[in-house]
């Protein structure tokens, strides 16, 4: 179904006047959702202290930063130490990981902090829309226009722009594993609890697999029978092949191989991660940004509860949901079009039930969106999010509000409510919402807030 | 590191002698380097000192975008340093042409460090052993005490910016006049400031000195006061009161901390002390660097340039010099470059003062076309540059010279870029081709930093109360907690910062009203590292 007839049924639904701006804002969005390419940044206009020798004159390459001293662990347990001594932190953590390109399970780590001193504002008078004046020489008028750069390409400028190249060539590649591990264990961020029905993650199961020798519960008789004659012969009691006289042989008590129970990892449970995101044209920037970095994160942590055994599903949705392959075209795909909800978790719902991985995972599926919904009573969101809720561990769903609305009255935030699920289903379904605007702590504090018993 | 070879040794002394016989003033010591990808990640942190002390920010991506320079006024990334023997990089695989442009342009830059007037306080001493030195201090101290040397180290380097650099450098530079302090001070603040006299009794008091001086030689000026103080007995009171003022009030924020702070001058914490020296005086060191960057690169660039096309060593080098050359100091259509508008300054007063254009018969002149026609034919152009690189810094230089003459010859403008929202295209547009507002875009890019004074009125009961005279622009309001924690820390009491912060009330999107801006006095508390802001 395209965008024009959902339109036309909604409209025939009833719309209030608000529902009717913000869906004809994403309406006429005639945007794609193609991977951002890379893209020329506006031109520095007054950019007096950048140029330098070293690049001008030799082309030598500046690089800002350099890894080879401290390893990231090093610099979070400093960074944890500062907590300890009175003072606020100072890395920053949530800037500092996406997913790398090509092997699953990387992603790039670039610890950031800022020094900060006085020094004066000259943001504080700029006009939003980026308008400025610097140096320029040559031929025109005054008034006359002497150039044009699109904005497209920077539609979502610093947006979802995590995967720009500012920075790229001095990232430390790092595995989301060892990333999970450092959220869980400095962030504390709490450790998977078996609970229910539901399998959790490190589940042992008992085996006669081992051997033993002297005890055991069960004679491994062939093994044993070798251990002896290897014994005689060491006693020389076996002189010569041919006829052996088997009651003339030792039989030490060490030399009984038994099989012994024993715990044996059993890797079978697995979770199985939907993220999905809402990549519709109100996600443009801020939004789209928090979104993402909460994910990256929660997948690392993820990755680390179960030891590496996660699977990842990936889905996009504006109208339409899609499936995209890897966590990098989730993590950079551009925002555009309107948005519909129940389209995203229809999709999860039959991806769940055509290779019934109910079955044989755990669950998890984590939503994240600006909590613009079309359908905006929820009436076809309700009854997938019920489905999913037969099946899920936990669904957590992010809104990340804009700075123009009102905290709280977002269209799925308000249909959730009403449903009433998060009261019914408080073990399995988890709201968290805040603004575009927060910083990392308040990600991780989020991500807390999703995946806490 | 290793340095350059023998061979292209021999082609920087040939270099040297050139750029002498030019006029440029030079020690002749100098060390090149060739560095290595894995060198320049070490170095550049360190803005290219290669032994600067070890600091963990060194070793993380630094976020630059809020304040970019305005909080590195240390102009990281030449390819000289301004040590002695003055230090330089060089890429392993240059050809001997580029080299050449390069030793031009690094010898330039050397005579600047050199010669330059805002340099005279590092003229003193070598930065590389001073800064081991330092190194070596904090690699001990940080044995000692572990990472509370990075503490401190942190918080000074927050307000390693209000270093006072000027105050710094008017001391090195003021000349004596041969009168004593107590003579400067009757005349200079006594009799303006405090008494407000008449002329004619000023000028009776200075011939009333005279005679003395006359009539009793040497003696001259005591029998002058003695006979003074019958006249103004509360002049003896108000000269100590002065020379007590004089001895406080100078000193910046981190010499004041050093200096009075009572946790830094507790007997366990002496040791902090010595980091904050060496933090404010690297940072003193660097300063006159962000403040000449226009002047810096301009001279190394007009000299490169004018003693590359005279070489002949170099003949048949001169297209890809010239493609090189071109990529550094062309103007940018639009943009800044401080290589292209420091060069074409310098080639302008040059011209300017060969046609005698600063000399007080041009400026009498206002007819235009006799300006314009205007040429005594001085010859004077090279000397004139020498003293603009001995006495000027940006600024300056910038409110010397820039004028309507120097914007229209190189067809400069102040270029602005809006959204176009009908065709969504930001659109780059001539703003303005006056010289004022040429002259103004530039003053707005220059580093600044805020004046920050103690005020010592306020300051009570073991508080330290800092006062943020506003120059037009608000502080960053983000890193204000942060710094203060850091100042509070040092202080060992509450702080107290009393700035002013704008709110902008935009005009509704589309609607051509200029937003108003209003600005309101606060005072922000750090107490306990707790913040708070009161309004005035």
């Amino acid at each position: 179904m395209n965008r024009k007839e959902l339109y036309q049924r909604l409209q025939i639904a009833g719309l209030t006047e608000q529902q009717r701006q913000n869906i004809a804002a994403e309406m006429d969005d005639c945007g794609d959702h193609s991977l951002p390419l890379p893209q020329s940044e506006l031109i520095p206009l007054n950019d007096l202290y950048g140029p330098n020798d070293l690049s001008c004159l030799q082309d030598l390459r500046v690089n800002s930063v350099s890894f080879n001293i401290r390893t990231l662990d090093q610099l979070i347990d400093r960074d944890k130490l500062r907590e300890t001594d009175g003072f606020p932190r100072k890395i920053r953590i949530g800037r500092m990981v996406r997913p790398g390109r090509n092997s699953h399970g990387k992603v790039i780590v670039v610890p950031t902090t800022v020094e900060e001193k006085f020094i004066h504002d000259n943001r504080f008078d700029q006009k939003p829309e980026g308008e400025s004046s610097g140096g320029g020489s040559g031929e025109g008028e005054e008034g006359e226009v002497i150039g044009e750069q699109p904005v497209r390409p920077e539609g979502e400028g610093e947006g979802s722009g995590a995967g720009k190249g500012k920075g790229a060539n001095h990232d430390m590649e790092s595995n989301a594993y060892d990333l999970g591990r450092v959220l869980t264990e400095k962030f504390q961020l709490p450790n998977l609890k078996e609970k229910g029905t539901k399998r959790s993650l490190t589940r042992y199961t008992y085996d006669l697999t081992d051997k033993n020798r002297g005890f055991g519960q069960v004679l491994d008789k062939k093994a044993t029978l070798r251990q002896v004659l290897q014994t005689n012969i060491g006693l020389g009691m076996l002189s010569e092949a041919g006829e052996i006289d088997t009651t003339k042989l030792l039989i030490a008590p060490r030399d009984k191989v038994y099989r012994i129970l024993s715990r044996e990892k059993d890797y079978e449970s697995q979770a199985l991660v939907f993220f999905v995101r809402d990549y519709s044209g109100s996600m443009a920037g801020k939004a789209t940004e928090l979104i993402v970095t909460q994910h990256v994160l929660i997948f690392s942590w993820l990755l680390y509860q179960y030891s590496g055994q996660v699977e990842t599903r990936f889905i996009l949705h504006d109208t339409d949901a899609k499936e995209v392959e890897d966590f990098h075209s989730y993590y950079n795909s551009r925002v555009a079009g309107g948005t519909q909800v129940a389209a995203a978790y229809r999709m999860v719902n039959e991806l769940v039930k055509k290779d019934s991985l109910d079955r044989d995972y755990n669950i998890y599926i984590f939503h994240g969106t600006d909590g613009d919904d079309w359908d905006r009573e929820g009436r076809e969101t309700i009854p997938e999010l019920k489905k999913m809720l037969s099946y899920a561990s936990r669904i957590g769903i992010t809104i990340a509000e804009h700075s123009y609305g009102t905290s709280g009255n977002t269209e799925v935030q308000a249909y959730l409510k009403k449903s009433g699920l998060l009261e019914q289903a408080q073990e399995m379904l988890r709201l968290d919402n805040m603004s575009e605007d927060e910083g990392e702590d308040r990600i991780i504090e989020g991500i807390r807030k999703l995946i806490s018993e | 590191m290793e340095l350059i070879s023998q061979q292209t040794k021999l082609i920087m002394e040939g270099c040297k002698e050139r750029a002498r016989a030019a006029g440029l003033r030079f020690e002749n010591e100098t060390l090149e380097y060739v560095v290595t990808n894995r060198d320049m990640l070490e170095l550049t942190p360190k803005v290219m000192i290669p032994t600067l002390y070890d600091y963990w920010v060194h070793d993380v991506e630094v976020l630059r975008e809020k304040g970019k320079y305005e909080l590195y006024p240390s102009n990281p990334y030449e390819t000289v340093i301004n040590t002695r023997p003055a230090i330089s990089f060089y890429n392993d695989n240059n050809p001997d042409w580029l080299n050449v442009m390069i030793f031009y342009h690094v010898l330039a830059h050397i005579d600047f460090f050199q010669n330059n007037l805002y340099f005279r306080h590092t003229w003193d001493y070598d930065l590389t052993g001073q800064a081991l030195a330092d190194k070596r201090l904090i690699a001990r101290l940080r044995s000692e005490h572990g990472r509370w040397v990075d503490y401190v180290i942190e918080f000074a380097r927050g307000i390693d910016n209000l270093v006072n650099y000027h105050s710094e450098l008017s001391n090195i530079h003021r000349k004596s006049n041969d009168c004593s302090a107590r003579l400067d001070f009757f005349f200079d603040v006594f009799l303006q400031g405090v008494k407000s006299v008449s002329t004619s009794e000023y000028m009776k008091q200075v011939e009333a000195y005279n005679l003395a001086c006359r009539e009793a030689g040497k003696l001259g000026e005591q029998s002058f006061f003695a006979e003074m103080v019958r006249k103004h007995p509360e002049f003896e009171a108000a000269f100590e009161k002065h020379q007590g003022d004089k001895g406080r009030k100078k000193s910046d924020l981190l010499q004041f901390l050093i200096d009075h702070s009572p946790m830094l001058n507790s007997e366990e914490n002496r040791w902090m002390k010595s980091v904050l020296q060496i933090v404010r005086s690297t940072s003193i060191y660097f300063q006159p660097q962000i403040r000449t960057k226009i002047m810096n690169e301009g001279w190394a660039s007009y000299w490169h340039e004018t003693l590359f096309l005279q070489d002949d060593r170099i003949k048949g080098h001169e297209i890809p010099f010239a493609r090189v050359n071109a990529g550094v100091t062309a103007m940018p259509r639009v943009g800044l470059n401080p290589y292209a508008l420091g060069m074409r300054l310098f080639y302008f007063i040059e011209e300017a003062a060969n046609r005698g254009c600063y000399t007080h018969d041009y400026r009498r002149l206002n007819n235009m076309e006799q300006k314009r026609h205007f040429d005594k034919k001085l010859g004077k152009g090279c000397e004139y540059i020498f003293d603009v690189r001995e006495n000027y810094s940006d600024f300056t230089l910038i409110n010397s010279f820039v004028d309507q003459d120097f914007v229209d010859r190189n067809k400069l403008f102040v270029a602005g870029r809006r959204l176009n929202e009908e065709r969504m295209t930001w659109q780059y547009f001539v703003k303005s081709r006056h010289a004022d507002d040429y002259q103004q875009m530039l003053f707005d890019t220059l580093y600044h930093p805020p004046k920050i004074e103690i005020d010592e009125e306020k300051s009570r009961e073991g508080m330290l109360y800092l006062n943020h005279r506003l120059e037009g622009k608000p502080l960053v309001q983000e890193y204000i907690a942060n710094t203060m924690l850091g100042i509070e820390f040092l202080w060992g009491g509450t702080v107290c910062l009393e700035t002013s912060d704008a709110e902008v009330e935009v005009g509704r999107e589309g609607e051509a009203t200029p937003e108003a801006i209003s600005w309101s006095r606060v005072r922000y508390q750090m107490k306990e590292r707790k913040l708070e802001r009161t309004v005035l």
